[in-house]
């Protein structure tokens, strides 16, 4: 009783205290957004004035090259038939570098989340190291890999899937081994209760759990991979990327073949996007029907 | 009956997936068998360049000096990596080079070059090789016995390669190599008065005044060029934070526009996802090669490239998470007699913020990476720096900084990104 009226007396208070502390919060997120819109002007300003041509400059041209591009493609369209043949192998090769080194990293990045997540890690000091490990496979970008593996090994697609491949152990590795930590260990308790080693543990245990997970991830990064391959392709990794660049230094007058490249990455990427998302939703969704049903 | 069913359905679920557990690891050590073939990989080992490895690994830790003598007038000139950024003045050199009658070089381990008209080499458990490099050709002269292998002698030139160094003599030079542990003058260049001092030597005449002198030596390095390296770091970085949060601005309105909930027009919201769709399929790659002919090369255009490319997910992803909202909050607000600017501001935003938040930082990390990644081909930022030092084929110390420098300011962007993530999220739990 007395604690009540004690609390309405010092309504007032709590609300004053309240209100203040609200209006306090409000200049904090004030003043962080004017921090944040100075930071994005000033970051503008200087970015603008450290690249080559000006960006009010720039401005104007934007649509040049896509003009000449566009142009000159409508002007040759019926050698349009033709470029899609001849660099139809390139953008196999391009995929292929992309799912190659996919399936590598996956597979390798399955391993590296069975050891680096606590719980299943048959060595349990092991853990922190090769999360360390992981780390640094992800942070380091893939075209650095790939520039010095085209150094020591000549241009191709090699070193291109090597770069892709142990960026992608680091990503996936990572993703896997959360997924991980969610699954049952009840499945892994009773294979251990009749004498399965650790290998027959994960593999009979714990992958058939998490394997759809692990595939809508792995989609997901293929996706993603198509790109840097195409990309690594355009500092000598083969593939279309490479191509892309030489056509693109033949200059003026040769845009129709950059055309061509260009169609066929943009349906290639869309393409792979369009599938890996319907292929992800039913995994996903496949999971619900099964978690629903047991 | 329905045990009966059940049992055949669970054997040929086991039948499917006794198949499945063999058919699958043999579709995909078939797709290694085409790609072992198809990218050549038997012959990879007729490609690769072991000479290219060995100079790239004895690089990375160790850097040479160069002394060289030009035979017909005498003179001897000293430089770190053979550069002109890294010569000694003349007269001097580092302390295994003494200058008297003659310049005698102390390779260490017993082997001794003397330079002189006639320069020779002491290589211990072999003997002197001489040399007298004149008009005739450099007139080797060596220990009886048999040649070993480390010696490739013609009329014209003497190479001898040990552990210890490089020896050359050619009608009009001589020139050795040392090799020496870690990365040459990384802190002060030769000419700076604080090389060669000690970390205690240093930090005491820091405290005597010079701290400035010390930093600007540092910082100019010519050889490191720290400054512009410091510089292309920032730019990496504000490429990443400019095209992901402009990317966000821009991507939050059609985002709306996008959702099914706030456009009731159907058109609208097709156009929108269309435009989505086509700044995420034209890659990032071509928008960096259209972007790189309007503007040039540089942080903004790299910058631009991430905008476009990001506002395509972006937009995809904020409409998806505006689907998602719950109505009620907004009803609430609503019965309060709130205008829709007030609506959206109060009942949408509170609930997406932190969706939205998580994965714009999430983004701006990711696109640290890209940014290094795009730097390179339009030339920008520390990407640069690093095709740059890759393409001269000799500077891999300077390839290994960069890279040092690359993965440390992804995990710290990485760190900052969740540090972001968590403090934001929380406090914005409490609703505006």
């Amino acid at each position: 009783m007395t604690d009540i009226s004690e609390a309405t007396a010092r309504g007032p208070d709590i609300r004053d205290a309240y209100l203040a502390q609200m209006r306090a919060k409000r200049v904090m997120n004030m003043i962080l957004l004017i921090i944040f819109v100075a930071l994005l002007i000033a970051g503008f300003r200087t970015a603008d004035g450290r690249n080559a041509g000006g960006f009010w400059n720039g401005l104007p041209n934007i649509l040049d090259f896509p003009a000449d591009v566009i142009g000159e493609a409508v002007e040759r369209a019926h050698l349009m038939p033709g470029y899609l043949v001849e660099y139809f192998p390139s953008l196999i090769e391009t995929i292929n570098i992309a799912a190659a080194s996919t399936l590598l990293g996956g597979i390798f990045g399955l391993v590296m989340s069975l050891l680096t997540t606590r719980g299943l890690a048959p060595v349990t000091w092991l853990v922190g190291p090769l999360r360390r490990v992981l780390d640094i496979l992800r942070a380091i970008p893939e075209i650095v890999i790939a520039l010095i593996l085209i150094y020591l090994l000549g241009g191709g697609p090699v070193p291109a899937m090597i770069a892709i491949a142990l960026h992608t152990v680091g990503a996936l590795g990572k993703l896997f081994s959360e997924v991980n930590e969610n699954a049952s260990l009840k499945p892994v308790e009773g294979l251990a209760s009749v004498g399965a080693n650790w290998t027959q543990r994960m593999w009979l245990g714990v992958v058939p759990q998490v394997a759809p997970n692990y595939l809508s991830y792995a989609l997901l990064r293929f996706e993603i991979n198509i790109r840097a391959s195409a990309i690594l392709g355009f500092v000598g990794a083969g593939g279309i990327g490479y191509d892309l660049r030489n056509t693109m230094s033949w200059g003026q007058g040769k845009f129709d073949e950059a055309a061509a490249i260009f169609v066929l990455l943009f349906l290639t990427i869309v393409v792979v996007d369009q599938l890996s998302s319907a292929l992800r939703n039913r995994l996903t969704h496949g999971a619900r029907i099964s978690e629903a049903h047991p | 009956m329905t045990g009966a069913t059940l049992q055949q359905s669970a054997i040929r679920n086991f039948a499917r997936k006794r198949i499945m557990a063999f058919a699958m690891p043999g579709v995909i050590a078939a797709y290694f068998i085409y790609i072992f073939v198809a990218f050549d990989i038997a012959g990879l080992s007729e490609r690769v360049n072991v000479n290219n490895a060995a100079t790239l690994v004895s690089d990375v830790y160790s850097y040479k000096t160069h002394v060289t003598q030009d035979n017909r007038d005498g003179t001897v000139e000293i430089a770190i990596e053979g550069e002109r950024k890294g010569a000694y003045p003349q007269g001097t050199g580092p302390d295994w080079v003494t200058f008297a009658e003659q310049t005698v070089i102390d390779l260490g381990g017993g082997h001794v070059v003397t330079f002189g008209d006639r320069v020779t080499y002491d290589v211990p458990g072999y003997g002197t090789i001489s040399a007298q490099p004149g008009a005739g050709g450099v007139n080797a002269t060596f220990p009886p016995g048999a040649m070993p292998d480390y010696i490739r002698t013609s009329k014209n030139r003497l190479m001898v390669v040990t552990d210890a160094g490089r020896f050359t003599v050619t009608r009009n030079r001589t020139e050795v190599f040392k090799y020496t542990l870690g990365w040459e003058l990384f802190f002060f260049t030769l000419d700076s008065p604080y090389h060669g001092m000690g970390p205690a030597a240093l930090v005491s005449a820091a405290f005597s005044g010079e701290a400035g002198a010390i930093w600007n030596d540092f910082w100019t390095n010519r050889m490191w060029r720290h400054s512009e390296v410091a510089w292309a770091i920032v730019e990496t970085i504000l490429m990443a934070f400019l095209g992901t949060f402009g990317a966000a601005i821009i991507a939050l309105p059609l985002g709306f526009l996008a959702a099914k909930n706030f456009t009731p027009l159907g058109g609208l919201r097709f156009a929108a996802r269309r435009v989505f769709d086509f700044l995420r399929g034209v890659d990032g790659l071509i928008w960096t090669i259209i972007l790189s002919r309007a503007f040039g090369p540089g942080p903004l255009t790299g910058a631009l490239a991430i905008l476009l490319t990001d506002t395509g997910s972006f937009g995809k992803m904020f409409s998806e998470a505006l689907e998602n909202v719950d109505e009620k909050q907004i009803e609430g607000v609503a019965s309060t007699g709130a205008k829709p600017l007030q609506r959206y501001r109060f009942g949408v935003i509170p609930q997406i913020t932190p969706v939205l938040l998580s994965q714009i930082l999430y983004y701006f990390e990711s696109n640290t990476r890209s940014a290094t990644i795009i730097g390179a081909i339009t030339g920008g930022g520390i990407g640069l720096f690093l095709t740059q030092a890759i393409i001269t084929q000799k500077d891999w110390e300077e390839v290994t900084y960069y890279i040092v420098l690359i993965v440390l300011m992804v995990m710290a962007m990485d760190t900052l990104s969740g540090w972001l993530r968590r403090k934001l999220i929380k406090s914005d739990e409490g609703g505006h």
